[in-house]
């Protein structure tokens, strides 16, 4: 624990000396600010349209405003800006412990490479729950004026959809950075990685056939969307759960993997 | 302290380190002394508990270094061949973290840090970021990284490549001031280096031990043959003529300069001829202008236990 929580502290802290996590955030906080006003006033257009429309016909059609801003906002969030954005705060995780030679230090250390693998992991979810907090505030708002009241349980449930989502991308992120020593080749190769997920994930929407099925499950980035419905789906947990194992022993087992092969 | 037993190194087919076994004693200075390549950084890597071996055994305070790593690297601070140094952190914050990650207690890190920092002239520095130093504050920085936990041992691959003469001196001297209270391995392709600061040398060569001995003993052992030079005038033929019938002398190189011979004699080893090389040149009728006693320097043992080509 002892070893984690060192790794941790010096990890957080070098994201905060240096500007990575000032340009990711910035990033993230202009985009979502940006994106979410843009949403809440397409919805709201769309509302008036739609109450305008049943006016005249009689009847009032029940439209949960808020919680079609929510599940917007959420998507945007997990479908585009993170596979674009988590690269960065990835890329370097290993790769420049590579290169600068520290890695060596880590592990002549009496650490294990799981202490250093979680230490690191955990350090990267601090940093990404820092910069999705503040958007929390954007719901505050619209909850202030929002008729009918707004559902924040749907708002905790889209956040932690996109916080499981956010592990999964930084697990696999940290695995392609530990593959070379070079972060720029770690960014790119992560980056379409990540595109990747997004086209499979683009591309069953429509699939009905068992195939579709599969790679539907298989679609990291489809899961968030149940949660962005306010469905906590034990099977998305799992499946969220599975690729932060899978990203992360695959990281232990490259690291340990190191020892053997360098010449 | 530490016990190195027939340990070996494979990748694939080569051989970076072949069937190597030595001990070193409490508080000594082992040198390591090989040209690049020749093993020396993978048998430290071995030791650290970076590299597992492919045979042998290799025991650092009585712990073996695969089966009880941990413990292992407990005791041994290692500054590879360049320093693992994070630029963005200052000087304490920096080895605040290393004594951590060494598992030193929590109630003795600020004082180890101070420690460290003052064995190695860096506490005028303590808060400078560490990619503002020079190359050689870098160096004693990576030197203060392998003591703050107080290791037994203490391992530094290369640790004066790419400093300046100054730089080199400051390093050295660190370097004998730890001993005594560390036992210390420091690898070089640095000749003088080895005689000014180890106490004891390991030659390695392609992965093998060629010789391992005292730095005087070595000298002394390996010298093959003694060496006088002198600086004589006459005729360079009878000169030659006379030295070669000295009893126990093996060679004579003459070199004319002027109307001045410059006479290399080599002796079989052990024999002190200087004063029967000095009656003979006079007794000859030749001025006899200067002699001396040569002994043959590392640097040359080195070359001969390195390369194949045998020196006539």
């Amino acid at each position: 624990m002892k070893g984690i929580l060192a790794i941790y502290r010096r990890e957080v802290s070098s994201y905060f000396v240096s500007p990575i996590a000032y340009v990711v955030i910035g990033m993230f906080l202009l985009a979502t600010g940006f994106v979410f006003s843009i949403i809440l006033s397409n919805i709201i257009e769309r509302t008036m349209m739609m109450q305008m429309r049943s006016a005249q016909m009689g009847g009032m059609p029940d439209i949960d405003m808020p919680m079609q801003v929510i599940r917007a906002f959420v998507g945007f969030i997990g479908t585009y800006l993170l596979p674009i954005l988590m690269p960065l705060v990835t890329m370097g995780i290993y790769s420049e412990e590579r290169k600068r030679g520290t890695m060596e230090l880590l592990m002549t250390s009496p650490l294990t490479e799981l202490q250093i693998v979680l230490g690191k992991f955990l350090a990267a979810l601090t940093l990404f729950a820092t910069m999705l907090a503040p958007t929390l505030l954007y719901h505050l708002i619209m909850g202030r004026y929002s008729e009918p009241t707004l559902p924040w349980r749907i708002v905790w449930s889209g956040y932690l959809g996109l916080f499981l989502l956010g592990a999964a991308l930084i697990a696999l992120g940290s695995f392609i950075s530990s593959l070379t020593e070079n972060q720029i080749v770690a960014g790119v190769f992560t980056f379409v990685a990540f595109l990747m997920l997004l086209f499979l994930d683009l591309g069953v929407r429509g699939a009905s056939s068992e195939a579709g099925e599969v790679f539907k499950y298989l679609s990291i980035l489809q899961h968030h969307d149940t949660f962005a419905q306010g469905v906590i789906d034990t099977s998305s947990i799992i499946f969220y759960l599975s690729a932060v194992t899978l990203g992360l022993f695959l990281t232990l087992r490259n690291l340990d993997s190191m020892r053997w092969r360098r010449a | 302290m530490i016990e190195v037993e027939h340990l070996t190194k494979s990748y694939g087919s080569a051989r970076a380190v072949n069937d190597i076994s030595f001990k070193v004693e409490k508080g000594e200075i082992l040198g390591f002394l090989g040209p690049n390549g020749a093993g020396k950084t993978t048998t430290m890597r071995i030791l650290t508990g970076y590299l597992p071996a492919t045979g042998g055994t290799a025991r650092v305070a009585g712990f073996d270094v695969f089966e009880q790593s941990m413990e292992v690297r407990k005791r041994i601070g290692y500054l590879p061949e360049t320093p693992p140094l994070y630029p963005d952190m200052t000087i304490s914050a920096y080895l605040t973290f290393v004594a951590r990650i060494k598992g030193v207690d929590a109630a003795n890190i600020a004082s180890r840090v101070e420690t460290a920092m003052r064995q190695t002239n860096l506490t005028e520095r303590r808060n400078q970021l560490i990619k503002q130093l020079s190359r050689g504050y870098k160096q004693r920085v990576g030197i203060a990284q392998a003591i703050v936990h107080n290791p037994d041992v203490v391992i530094l691959d290369e640790p004066t490549v790419g400093l300046d003469p100054n730089q080199i001196k400051e390093v050295r001297k660190l370097i004998k001031d730890l001993a005594g209270e560390h036992t210390i391995i420091l690898s070089t392709h640095i000749l003088p280096e080895v005689e000014m600061t180890c106490d004891r040398v390991v030659i390695i060569d392609k992965g093998q031990i060629s010789a391992i001995d005292t730095t005087e003993n070595l000298t002394k052992q390996y010298k093959g043959s003694e060496r006088i030079t002198l600086l004589a005038r006459g005729n360079s033929a009878e000169i030659g003529a006379a030295l070669q019938s000295v009893e126990g002398v093996t060679r004579v190189d003459l070199t004319e300069t002027d109307d001045l011979l410059n006479v290399t004699v080599e002796c079989e080893q052990g024999l002190d001829l200087r004063s029967k090389v000095a009656a003979r040149v006079v007794q000859g009728g030749f001025d006899l202008l200067e002699l001396r006693a040569v002994s043959i320097s590392l640097e040359e043992i080195f070359t001969k236990l390195t390369t194949n080509e045998k020196t006539a």
